[in-house]
């Protein structure tokens, strides 16, 4: 099968006064593990139905391989969906569910015969092809609609939020599958979801979408750790986030000043002059923490003296609200090492420096 | 475990009795020999005389029998083309509808039947089994369309959307995926339908006309003679005929539900 590149352009849709989705505009490479991702409400899955033809924007096109789609009706595009809720039909067998399509258009038994067991045999389920939807597990049944889906070969297959009705292990364990899925067969995935870990575990390149526009494309680790607005960083994992105004820019290397942490040097390949406010991130992870004042000669490195509020152990990390001298909170993780790196124990009330390079922290937005 | 009070066994004991007494009479004075109401011995006579010597009766119940099963019928396609329309379509007064049509089911049947003989004769129908039959679709028709309609609302109306995607067009989607997976629902409505006009009465009485007595009127206006053993033989009659049926149709449904 060969996957087929998605281009949307200027796509708007509202129902009533709400406006779904407001001009977006995506181009999706063929054969991509696409993410749509975004809070619930933010018209992911709209775009999804318009895609697959389940519903019609008021404006904008989409174009499959450079065609047109939107006059076509659902089973016209080389587009199938699995719906969220599986939509098996609970009158067929798991084998009718999948061999529905091929004998809509009337296909020799003996070869539907084939075609079914071999989508079965790639989800694993090719001993369970008399069983009744009813009698799966959610996994079996989320598998079944994958296979119905996928029998037709379309060149685009479209997930809407195809793990959410599944428990926390199980999810982990479908996402694999449905990435060795994509990897098989190589055809364009667009999956929506608004679960971020999901997103960033499994896709090519993220869409990071609120309110109906689409805040940044780019690839899961773009997205990660250089969110392009307050939303994107505060969406996507846990961060840091604070406002300051430029204080001075060289090259890129950004100085921002605020009233919390004195000067902060940032990153931020673009930056805007002298004097503009703006927003800034950097992650826990990125925050190293100590007892003493750490020794380096490198001049794009902050350092922050602060105390430790609250250690949050969990195992692999710990995570420590860190309350600054200026009065902010810095949320720091530090990961838990083998015995030989493992530094000195950091307790509640301790008075540490926290340390952060220019490079991993980034200027998000202008402030108005 | 909790012992269960005398008094609720009490309770539970003259619940059954009360339930279950007439129709015990009932069996029993079928067989009485004599037509008193004191018993005499054992006879089959009744049941003799029911099934060789009453025409009136059976022409009666071939009345109702075609009147059933043909308004169960009818009401049954209607009223499962109606739900999975209501339930389908997205349009204007859609909930207004929905409520509407459950309105016979509450109303008292003798304003059903009031304002069906208003109708008919004002429309100038000669009042007969074709009225009848009429009127019977009409009140069968909420009891279908609520089964139905229960049936198809337990279904994510994504289900329609994946046919569609699948390559099935409206008729398609009817016949292989809609009605199959309603069929529950479908088949519930038309034996609710078959025993609500078996059994109906006070819409029949006003609706009916010159050789169109069903059975419950030939009943009531035999019993108005005096009460006949052969009604007593009847009911026994149906009594095992309804046990049966019931009994199959859960089998069935257990059969489809496994199959």
């Amino acid at each position: 099968m060969i996957g087929s590149d998605v281009v949307i352009e200027n796509v708007s849709k509202s129902f009533g006064d709400f406006a779904a989705l407001n001009d977006v505009s995506i181009g999706i490479k063929k054969g991509e593990f696409f993410s749509l991702l975004g809070p619930s409400g933010c018209g992911k899955t709209t775009l999804l139905r318009i895609i697959a033809g389940f519903e019609q924007p008021e404006s904008g096109t989409v174009l499959l391989d450079g065609k047109d789609v939107l006059p076509l009706p659902p089973d016209g595009r080389k587009a199938n969906t699995v719906f969220q809720n599986y939509a098996l039909f609970p009158h067929l067998t798991v084998f009718e569910n999948v061999a529905f399509s091929l004998r809509l258009k009337k296909q020799p038994e003996a070869a539907v015969r084939e075609r079914v067991n071999e989508y079965l045999r790639l989800v694993e389920l090719q001993t369970h092809g008399s069983k009744k939807p009813a009698q799966l597990s959610g996994g079996q049944k989320q598998r079944v609609a994958i296979a119905r889906a996928l029998i037709n070969e379309p060149s685009v297959l479209l997930l809407d939020e195809p793990l959410s009705a599944l428990d926390a292990k199980l999810r982990q364990h479908m996402l694999i599958e449905l990435d060795a899925i994509h990897d098989k067969i190589g055809i364009t995935f667009i999956y929506v979801t608004h679960d971020q870990q999901e997103a960033l575990s499994v896709s090519d390149r993220i869409a990071v979408m609120n309110a109906g526009k689409v805040l940044q494309v780019g690839t899961p680790q773009e997205i990660y750790e250089a969110p392009a607005t307050d939303f994107v960083a505060k969406f996507i994992g846990e961060t840091n986030l604070y406002e300051g105004s430029i204080l001075s820019v060289n090259g890129e290397l950004v100085t921002i000043e605020s009233a919390e942490f004195g000067s902060v040097q940032v990153t931020d390949t673009d930056p805007p002059p002298s004097g503009t406010r703006v927003s800034w991130t950097v992650r826990p992870e990125k925050i190293r923490i100590g007892p003493d004042k750490p020794s380096t000669s490198r001049n794009a490195l902050n350092l922050i003296q602060g105390r430790v509020d609250e250690p949050i152990y969990s195992g692999f990390q710990t995570k420590f609200y860190v309350k600054t001298a200026g009065g902010a909170t810095l949320k720091v993780i530090k990961q838990h090492a083998d015995w030989s790196d493992e530094g000195p124990e950091i307790a509640w009330k301790d008075e540490v420096w926290l340390s952060f390079s220019a490079e991993d922290a980034f200027l998000v937005e202008v402030k108005g | 475990m909790k012992r269960r009070s005398s008094f609720s066994r009490a309770v539970f004991i003259g619940t059954i009795v009360f339930l279950f007494m007439p129709l015990f009479v009932l069996v029993l004075y079928s067989f009485n020999e004599s037509k008193s109401g004191s018993w005499t011995g054992f006879s089959l006579r009744w049941y003799i005389k029911l099934f060789s010597d009453s025409p009136d009766l059976w022409r009666a119940f071939g009345n109702s029998a075609i009147i059933a099963l043909g308004s169960a019928l009818v009401a049954t396609v209607i009223g499962t083309l109606g739900a999975i329309g209501v339930n389908w379509y997205r349009f204007r007064l859609r909930s207004y509808l929905r409520t509407v049509t459950f309105l016979p089911m509450i109303l008292p049947e003798i304003i059903i039947g009031v304002s069906l003989l208003i109708f008919f004769s004002g429309l100038g129908f000669k009042l007969g089994l074709f009225t009848v039959f009429v009127a019977h679709v009409s009140f069968n028709l909420p009891f279908v369309f609520l089964l139905v309609l229960a049936r198809l609302e337990e279904f994510d109306f994504s289900i329609i959307e994946a046919a569609r995607d699948l390559g099935a067009n409206d008729t398609q989607t009817l016949m292989k995926v809609i009605v199959p997976m309603t069929m529950p629902g479908i088949v519930s409505g038309f034996l609710t339908a078959v025993t609500l006009s078996l059994e109906d009465f006070v819409i029949t009485f006003f609706v009916t006309g010159p050789g169109a007595t069903t059975l419950p009127l030939y009943v009531y206006s035999a019993i108005r003679f005096g009460v006949s053993p052969v009604i007593n033989a009847l009911s026994v009659v149906m009594i095992l005929g309804t046990i049966a049926l019931t009994w199959s149709m859960r089998n069935f449904l257990k059969y489809i539900a496994a199959k």
